[in-house]
């Protein structure tokens, strides 16, 4: 009986040594109703966290498997009420709860001829042969391998990164866990996966793209769905941007700092950059850069874009080619946020008087902070400095009211301390 | 040995002002704040990893011989349970508390405490401490929410209205509210103690009372704008505008009120509030330094003779 066991035990480890999990929360399926639960779990639990550690050795395994057996069928009675309560939990639906379903459980439960020999082969009359409190010998203590106490669920990732290589390796990377682990099901996602077959090649890939080591960490922080995402689909989408006549460079670049850019379809992506060429009405080669500059434009909705336009054109009256030189200049203003859009404009155009073509002329007035627009503003004018006129003396250029550091400002445009500046902020 | 992120937040723990600007709505502020004071707690160095130790198996050939000798090598790897990037930064969040709120209309001095020291802002909030405002008006519109940016209800002249008769309406405005000041003080007016209590100007409210403006006074006059400036407790922006407005009533005309700005909440003026490109943890900490400072010497200078400053003794 123990020779058909172990030759069971071995085709269950090697099952199961091909995708190293966590540890399981028990799938029940009725072709195992008939099967004691408890002597179940104790097939199950203990070979898992031996492969964790990661002991290639098939001869220590079996030896383990076999104390496992001995030593988990006396504590069998305290398992159960526990495993229960874990089967509850796994059903709910959407919880951050980190909880691991064994897939290749299925398969020992759905090869049901597996099953129907063990029922044969293991006796249930027959008594263990080892107490707990035998005597055992000193060699024999020191092979005995102790699985580590890893809860079932949990809601962090930190009980766990100690055993999941995945995990070590992520760490090593720069991936901001802590993170991940607030989203839903992204926990449970990361532990599932296999370093060697799964993150491994991806990384590789993106290091091939050209992506930048220390951007990696940025990458998966972000996006950890990139590691789930097939390689033949990635490949299709930088073989389309390439085609797209994107440099190697610039496909690089936006990839790490778009990092949802690669989770995107050909067809959306095509869609997009349609839209952007036919509605800007640019060339390519400027659409191209308007799109390298902000690859953000190419993952988020149209909606917003197509609104942002419509202000521009119809609320704010900047004509066509007007309105392609902002774009190129600043494509934030094509996602900036429409209330505060409109704010910045109505102050500059109707407060400070200044015309359509000079507003065209320094688009980064419509990217500055309102309130920075404001303060400096007031000031030039309690000092009667607040002449924008490129005609008239003593102008004062829009670019310099708003890119410069208040120290610079002060001193350079407004020749004042940065004391009168911050006391006259306080009158306001 | 507290970690250095946690002697930080320590030493952000008082009070302190900062200055609100208008158009904001306070509570964006209050976040601004506790994130700029998170990111200077959470930028103190990490501690040093922690060790665990792991036993690794190397068995020697088992082949010939009955025993086989295991020997177990003892390596120390890190503990990642506690790195920065598993465990996520030390604070992520902080007790940032305000004190008499300002609306988003409004601007000036805005109190905030951290920490405990939040126990002594709801002490500050609860005390009757006055506040200074800065009120500027304009002569001639009436709107529906006072200020000048509502719905114009009503235009009139203002050609009539002089100096004289202006100072006229606010001494007797500020007869009335003298008036309900006694009335709400719950002081027999007939003793010395409240008649010395009256002489000094430190008659304040038992319990809950109605907005009371304990001064008024005309700063700056040329129609159609004035400005006044008002001492007051227990008010809202809302209802200083709507006292502009009666002050336009008053005058056979109208008024609306342009800006509303407070340059003193209780013992902390416009001084030291700091301004929005201070709003980092290490302004912070000087400004809380700097305050319990000023608090030493006035308690030092008020113990001497040895009289009591009423209602604010007891605020850190």
């Amino acid at each position: 009986m123990a020779l058909t066991c172990i030759q069971h035990c071995q085709r269950c480890t090697s099952l199961l040594r091909s995708r190293s999990v966590g540890i399981t929360t028990l799938q029940y399926s009725t072709d195992a109703q008939h099967w004691p639960a408890a002597l179940w779990n104790s097939f199950i639990v203990p070979v898992l966290p031996s492969l964790l550690q990661r002991s290639p050795n098939p001869s220590q395994t079996r030896q383990r498997w076999n104390l496992g057996v001995r030593s988990y069928c006396e504590s069998h009675a305290k398992v159960q009420p526990s495993q229960t309560k874990h089967r509850n939990t796994d059903e709910l639906p959407g919880t951050d709860m980190v909880s691991y379903q064994n897939p290749v459980s299925h398969q020992l439960i759905d090869g049901g001829m597996l099953l129907k020999e063990w029922q044969t082969a293991f006796d249930l009359d027959d008594a263990p042969g080892h107490s707990a409190l035998e005597e055992i010998s000193h060699e024999e203590a020191v092979r005995m391998d102790i699985p580590a106490a890893l809860p079932p669920v949990s809601i962090s990732l930190k009980d766990y990164v100690n055993e999941s290589e995945t995990l070590g390796k992520l760490v090593q990377l720069g991936v901001q866990l802590w993170k991940l682990e607030q989203r839903p099901n992204v926990g449970s996602m990361l532990l599932r996966l296999d370093f060697q077959t799964d993150v491994t090649p991806r990384l590789v890939f993106l290091k091939q793209l050209g992506v930048e080591d220390s951007r990696l960490g940025y990458l998966i922080s972000h996006n950890p769905f990139i590691l789930t995402e097939s390689l033949e689909n990635l490949q299709a989408r930088v073989a389309y941007l390439r085609s797209k006549k994107f440099s190697a460079e610039s496909v690089a670049s936006m990839v790490s700092r778009a990092p949802y850019l690669l989770n995107f379809s050909v067809k959306r992506m095509d869609n997009r950059l349609g839209f952007y060429q036919q509605q800007l009405g640019l060339s390519a080669q400027k659409t191209r850069d308007v799109v390298a500059r902000l690859p953000r434009l190419l993952c988020g909705s149209l909606e917003t874009v197509k609104e942002n336009l419509k202000i521009c054109k119809l609320e704010m009256g900047f004509r066509e080619n007007e309105l392609q030189h902002i774009v190129t200049v600043i494509p934030k203003v094509l996602t900036a946020n429409k209330r505060k859009l409109t704010q910045i404009f109505d102050y500059i155009h109707n407060t400070m008087n200044i015309p359509h073509d000079l507003i065209v002329k320094f688009p980064q007035v419509l990217n500055a902070k309102y309130l920075r627009i404001k303060e400096r503003h007031l000031f030039l004018q309690y000092l009667d400095k607040a002449q924008y006129d490129p005609a008239k003396p003593n102008y004062i250029c829009l670019d310099k009211l708003v890119s410069l550091p208040d120290e610079a400002f002060c001193t350079e445009v407004a020749s004042a301390t940065l004391k009168d500046f911050e006391l006259f902020q306080k009158t306001m | 040995m507290a970690r250095p992120s946690v002697r930080v937040f320590h030493k952000l723990e008082g009070l302190f002002s900062i200055y609100k600007p208008p158009g904001v709505h306070w509570k964006l502020v209050r976040d601004t704040i506790e994130t700029n004071l998170l990111k200077g707690i959470n930028a103190a160095p990490p501690p040093a990893p922690r060790q665990r130790v792991q036993f690794l198996a190397e068995s020697t050939s088992v082949v010939a011989e009955g025993s086989n000798e295991l020997t177990l090598s003892a390596a120390s790897v890190p503990a990642l349970a506690h790195h920065p990037l598993v465990s996520g930064p030390d604070f992520q969040h902080i007790g940032v508390g305000v004190g008499h709120r300002l609306d988003v209309f409004s601007s000036g001095v805005l109190v905030l405490g951290v920490g405990q020291s939040n126990k002594a802002l709801t002490d500050l909030y609860r005390s009757h401490v006055t506040r200074d405002y800065t009120l500027e008006g304009e002569l001639g519109m009436a709107t529906d929410n006072f200020s000048h940016t509502g719905r114009l209800i009503e235009r009139t002249t203002y050609d009539h209205i002089t100096r004289d008769k202006l100072e006229r309406v606010l001494a007797m405005m500020q007869g009335s509210n003298q008036k309900a000041l006694l009335t709400y003080s719950k002081v027999d007016m007939s003793t010395q103690g409240a008649y010395e209590l009256a002489v000094k100007g430190e008659l304040r409210p038992d319990g809950k009372s109605p907005p009371i403006m304990t001064g008024l006074r005309l700063l700056h006059f040329q129609p159609p704008h004035f400005t006044l400036e008002v001492q007051c407790l227990n008010e809202t922006q809302r209802y200083l505008c709507r006292i502009l407005h009666e002050v336009g009533l008053e005058l056979r005309s109208t008024a609306v009120c342009k800006g509303v700005r407070r340059t003193r909440d209780g013992p902390f003026t416009i001084q030291h509030a700091l301004t929005h490109q201070h709003w980092t943890s290490p302004d912070v900490i000087q400004a809380i330094r700097q305050y319990r400072s000023s608090r030493k010497a006035s308690k030092a200078k008020h113990t001497q003779p040895g009289k009591d400053t009423g209602t604010t003794d007891h605020l850190c």
